[in-house]
């Protein structure tokens, strides 16, 4: 058979890439629309950001098990 | 003290570049080896920092009667103050004071336990071995269902959270499942894995730059020795970065625990 591409390397380097995408996205969406609610009232500034600290900690959470599983499914 | 140190290189032994490994967090035993007490480096630390952050607590508040404090005193009542106002108040309100001196003495050691992976001779956080994180998020687990069974009582603690209202009765056979399963073994998985995953990340990352420094300057002949430039500087900007990952997963950490208490003493979800 003949080889048209190769990949070398670790795959748990390209799922992890996989797993950060949407988190990464997430995060993006989730600090702009929080400094969007703190520019338009910025007497709401301590709830909006201790709500954004908690929204980080759970979308950021899916790329962290990302990260795991590249260590734990070898 | 020198006991504590890890291998100062990674590489340098004129084998070619060693990217760091998943065994950095097993280091061998120093202390009482083959018993069920056996204690490696980062056991060690934990115990260093633990008992450094008591005793700087004991001797700030040795003597409170003091009306206006000074020294030591002073910044532990600022650093107190600071995850009182911005963890208990604002997310608990006045109600959330009955658990100021566990939250409050669980982000101090939190912070101690993280910001071991950035100071000199230990370089590792105690939180990135994985029973640490999980010894926290058990205790946070136990403290915030005992708490709500307290408040609301053992029947309708279970009714508020895996029975939400205003749905649909048959939906409740899909949502039920779904609400234990994030409610009671989702959050202690978590807060576990959000915690350990950044200290094991930060920890990797930093071994890494430094390491490629290392190799870089001692290895390698020529221009290539310039490489250990940009090397060297991103493991300054990365130990830096790390400073505030360590204070901002002690506050997270902190964070998730008030809320998911909050939300389980109070009845309307």
């Amino acid at each position: 058979m003949e080889l048209l591409a190769e990949i070398n390397g670790n795959l748990n380097a390209v799922g992890y890439g996989l797993a950060a995408i949407g988190p990464g996205i997430g995060i993006g969406v989730l600090v702009g629309k929080a400094l969007e609610g703190i520019a338009r009232q910025p007497e709401a500034t301590g709830v909006l950001r201790t709500n954004m600290f908690l929204g980080i900690a759970f979308t950021e959470a899916l790329a962290l098990i990302g990260l795991v599983a590249g260590f734990l499914f070898t | 003290m020198l006991a504590l140190m890890g291998p100062i290189a990674a590489s340098g032994d004129g084998e070619g570049f060693e990217a760091p490994s998943i065994s950095e967090f097993f280091p061998g035993g120093l202390l009482f080896e083959d018993t069920i007490f056996e204690m490696s480096r980062i056991t060690l630390i934990g115990v260093l920092m633990a008992g450094l952050l008591s005793l700087f607590f004991v001797v700030a508040f040795r003597k409170n009667d003091r009306l206006i404090p000074r020294g030591a005193q002073n910044f532990g009542e600022l650093a107190i103050d600071v995850v009182d106002k911005a963890v208990i108040l604002e997310v608990m309100g006045q109600k959330g004071r009955k658990y100021a001196p566990y939250l409050i003495s669980m982000f101090f050691l939190l912070l101690m336990f993280n910001i071991t992976g950035v100071l000199p001779l230990m370089h590792i956080s105690v939180t990135s071995v994985i029973g640490v994180p999980a010894m926290f998020a058990v205790i946070a687990w136990v403290v915030f269902n005992v708490e709500g069974v307290r408040a609301l009582g053992i029947g309708k603690y279970l009714k508020v959270n895996l029975f939400p209202p205003g749905i649909p009765w048959p939906i409740y056979f899909l949502v039920t499942p779904i609400e234990f399963i994030s409610t009671f073994i989702l959050r202690p998985v978590t807060l576990t894995i959000r915690l350990l995953a950044n200290m094991m990340a930060g920890h990797l990352l930093l071994v890494l730059f430094f390491s490629a420094t290392s190799y870089f300057l001692l290895e390698t002949s020529g221009l290539m020795k310039l490489f250990a430039i940009p090397s060297y500087a991103m493991g300054f900007a990365f130990t830096l970065f790390e400073i505030l990952v360590a204070v901002l997963q002690a506050y997270i950490f902190t964070l998730l625990t008030a809320v998911y208490i909050d939300g389980a003493i109070s009845a309307e979800h």
